[in-house]
């Protein structure tokens, strides 16, 4: 793990290249700055080093010094001091640099020991490429390609091993392929807290299972699918459904809590087949929650909303309804939509001269990469001026104002106003704009429905609980007759008479830039792929809900009915 | 430009009688009344296809009439005019003589519109699932009709022998191998 700033520097010199690391690296991640691979399987940055797939062998001597005087004891080949390389092969993960150390990770003998380590791990391998999910991204294929001998010398019979174990509802095991690097193991433990796998039986026979009993069934569980190296561990929902070169990758963000854990999802033509995480080490580090990876399901939902009536007659309705009681009108944004959404739903409720509300979504915190705020952008509503305080779990406002005849439209921006605490008859009392991607209690009782998109058919940014603002990118086109939000709040803006804003996200945001002050020198394009921290200052009084997650302190103790 | 006038020359008296060019036209006519045929009567006849020809992709079976083909999707990455078209599938645990493959095509269709008759896709299959055989004519009256579906394929390919029987050797190792 390398540490941004730390004062002491240590220089190391790896295959001839001088570099000063910090103290307390290792010889992996010191090789990884001067763009040396160290080939391994069972390190992992974020994990404890356990050094047993001895994959990372490399070959280590420090400069000599004679015993008695401690004088540097000079080469006169070469006028340098003498190196006094270890005559065995060290493993690099286990190795942490010290003044002077010197390492050759392309010396015969290290290439003979990584062909060793190689040869042993494909004896009971059993290559069945062609039917392994992890064909394309699996290091023991990439290893074998580039450090392997490139020929089997083993005749005997080779190990057989249980094919499909059911690790848990999500994660499907096939031991043959298993290299017993302990990752999922060490994962578990250290970072899910849930100590459920281990290995039993010994040598070539050493298999992975669950303590008896128990199940890998935590919401982290998918994790170790990520980790392992092989295709051992296989991610249920994925198996067997689509080879990953054929997928394109997309950044996103996980939007089920204000976390906002970094993701990559990968699709083809238009479908989405899986969520992985994205390592950001100031959010999520590698992990990402089991739940946040089956969100993508909502795409090709069938209560998804399909428009029957282009967007212009739409428009026209919703006008109608606008013109027809002024004063009237309560705009319900969300704290689920992105910023620009935000921006745009604040215009909108200028321009309409209503008051703005979101609604609050509170659940447990994990501790880990799920917070209570099951909104990803609370705060983003806060930056843009949507709102001035936290908003409540229930509109019980809104209600009082429906029953007492003040209120006659609501627009109804991706909330479901009947969850927010709406009665039936109070949705039928009003004439109701919505705008989402889903069919629900609100649309069913609509005046106007405008059929949205979902988080991975649009681009825009959320402020997760850090301030941190972060982008997610269109992953797969719109669906057949949803339109983006962006266009639809644009166009609704233009007919409750407010000014023309523009629905493209780089023109948007020079509009953005200019009226929000809190983001006046950003763009979309130039936001960074690990985000921006912006200025929390202004917001320090307000009581979040949030508990202390993965990377994440709360401010004061979590005030937990703050919202209530 | 220079204008060259071409003189032509006139006819001799057994060119204007004709009487040569029609004997030398017959002498060809007849020479071919009665050497040995070159032409064949297609349909009806056809010709012998050389060894190594490239005709249509059909899908093989196994001389236990298995499927051989994984769904590993490598055809379809490697097919330069994107003709090959697979949706993968888990093979049943209920199946004896499949389970232990797991992976087979739930749908392979090759659409012959877009097929080029590269056989990259019998090159790199590493099951030797996919052959282009000998048929070399696709006729159809629609788009549709020009898509091979998977049935269609494996009635295409029929059986070809195999040398290795590579699952079943697995299942030996899973039956008598060293479990532990």
């Amino acid at each position: 793990m390398i540490a941004p700033a730390k004062p002491d520097l240590v220089t190391v010199n790896i295959d001839g290249q001088e570099i000063a690391v910090p103290k307390g690296t290792n010889v992996i991640e010191a090789a990884r700055l001067v763009n040396v691979d160290v080939p391994h399987y069972c390190y992992h940055p974020k994990l404890s080093v356990v050094g047993n797939c001895r994959m990372c062998l490399i070959e280590m001597g420090m400069p000599a010094v004679d015993p008695a005087t401690k004088a540097p004891i000079m080469d006169p080949a070469t006028g340098k001091q003498k190196i006094n390389w270890i005559p065995r092969p060290q493993i690099g993960c286990g190795t942490n640099v010290s003044p002077g150390l010197h390492v050759k990770t392309t010396s015969p003998m290290v290439k003979d020991a990584r062909e060793g380590v190689m040869e042993f791990l494909l004896i009971n391998h059993p290559l069945d490429c062609p039917i392994c999910d992890q064909a394309g991204e699996c290091k023991l294929q990439e290893q074998a390609t580039g450090y392997g001998r490139g020929y089997s010398r083993f005749v005997e019979q080779k190990n057989v091993k249980p094919k499909r174990t059911q690790l848990g509802p999500r994660v499907t095991l096939d031991d043959e392929r298993c290299i017993l690097c302990s990752r999922c193991i060490r994962f578990s433990k250290e970072i899910a807290q849930d100590d459920v796998l281990g290995f039993v039986d010994r040598g070539s026979y050493s298999t992975l299972t669950c303590y008896p009993g128990k199940k890998l069934e935590n919401n982290y569980s998918l994790n170790t699918v990520d980790i392992c190296p092989v295709g051992a561990l296989t991610s249920t929902d994925f198996r067997f459904k689509m080879r990953v070169w054929f997928l394109k990758q997309t950044n996103a963000i996980d939007t089920e809590s204000s976390v906002g854990a970094n993701t990559l999802v990968w699709s083809r033509e238009g479908t989405i087949y899986r969520i992985t995480p994205r390592r950001n080490d100031e959010v999520n580090d590698t992990w990402l929650a089991d739940s946040a990876r089956v969100l993508y399901k909502a795409v090709k939902a069938a209560d998804r909303l399909a428009a029957t009536e282009t967007i212009e007659v739409l428009v026209a309705r919703a006008a109608a309804l606008f013109k027809s009681t002024p004063g009237a009108i309560a705009v319900v944004g969300s704290a689920r939509s992105t910023v620009e959404e935000q921006f745009f739903t604040r215009h909108l409720a200028t321009a309409l001269k209503a008051s703005a509300q979101l609604v609050s979504r509170v659940g447990q915190g994990d501790k880990l990469l799920i917070s209570a705020d099951r909104n990803p952008n609370v705060r983003g509503a806060l930056v843009t001026g949507l709102i001035k305080t936290l908003p409540a779990q229930q509109l019980t406002d809104l209600a009082a104002q429906i029953d007492a005849g003040k209120i006659k439209v609501v627009v109804a921006i991706n909330e479901d106003l009947a969850a927010a605490g709406l009665t039936a008859a109070q949705l039928a009392k009003v004439s109701i704009v919505y705008l989402g991607a889903h069919a629900n209690a609100t649309s069913a009782a609509a005046k106007v429905v405008f059929p949205t998109l979902t988080v991975f058919e649009k681009s825009g940014t959320y402020v997760n609980q850090q301030f941190r603002i972060q982008k997610t990118l269109k992953a797969v086109p719109a669906a057949a007759g949803a339109t983006d939000d962006l266009v639809v709040l644009a166009q609704l803006v233009a007919a409750a008479g407010g000014a023309a804003l523009p629905a493209e996200l780089g023109l948007l945001w020079k509009v953005i830039a200019a009226e929000v002050p809190a983001l006046a020198t950003m763009t979309f394009a130039n936001l960074p792929e690990t985000g921006l921290v912006l200025d929390a200052t202004p917001y320090a009084a307000l009581p979040f809900v949030e508990g202390e997650t993965l990377h994440y302190k709360p401010a004061q103790p979590a005030v937990a009915a703050a919202t209530a | 430009m220079a204008v060259i006038t071409v003189e032509r020359k006139p006819l001799t008296f057994l060119e204007r009688t004709y009487l040569p060019q029609i004997a030398g036209g017959l002498k060809t006519t007849f020479k071919h009344l009665i050497a040995p045929k070159k032409t064949l009567e297609y349909p009806e006849q056809r010709p012998a296809i050389p060894v190594g020809y490239r005709g249509v992709p059909t899908l093989v079976k196994d001389p236990n009439g298995r499927e051989k083909c994984v769904s590993c999707q490598l055809c379809e990455f490697v097919c330069p005019p994107k003709a090959i078209r697979i949706t993968p599938g888990e093979i049943p645990a209920d199946q004896a003589d499949r389970a232990h493959v797991e992976k087979g095509p739930q749908a392979f269709d090759i659409d012959m519109l877009r097929c080029i008759y590269c056989g990259l896709c019998q090159e790199v299959c590493p099951e030797e699932a996919i052959f282009l055989q000998n048929q070399f004519s696709m006729s159809g009256y629609t788009r549709a009709e020009m898509v091979n579906d998977k049935d269609r394929l494996y009635e295409l390919g029929g059986t070809l022998p195999d040398a290795h029987h590579k699952w079943d050797k697995k299942k030996t190792a899973e039956e008598h191998g060293n479990a532990h």
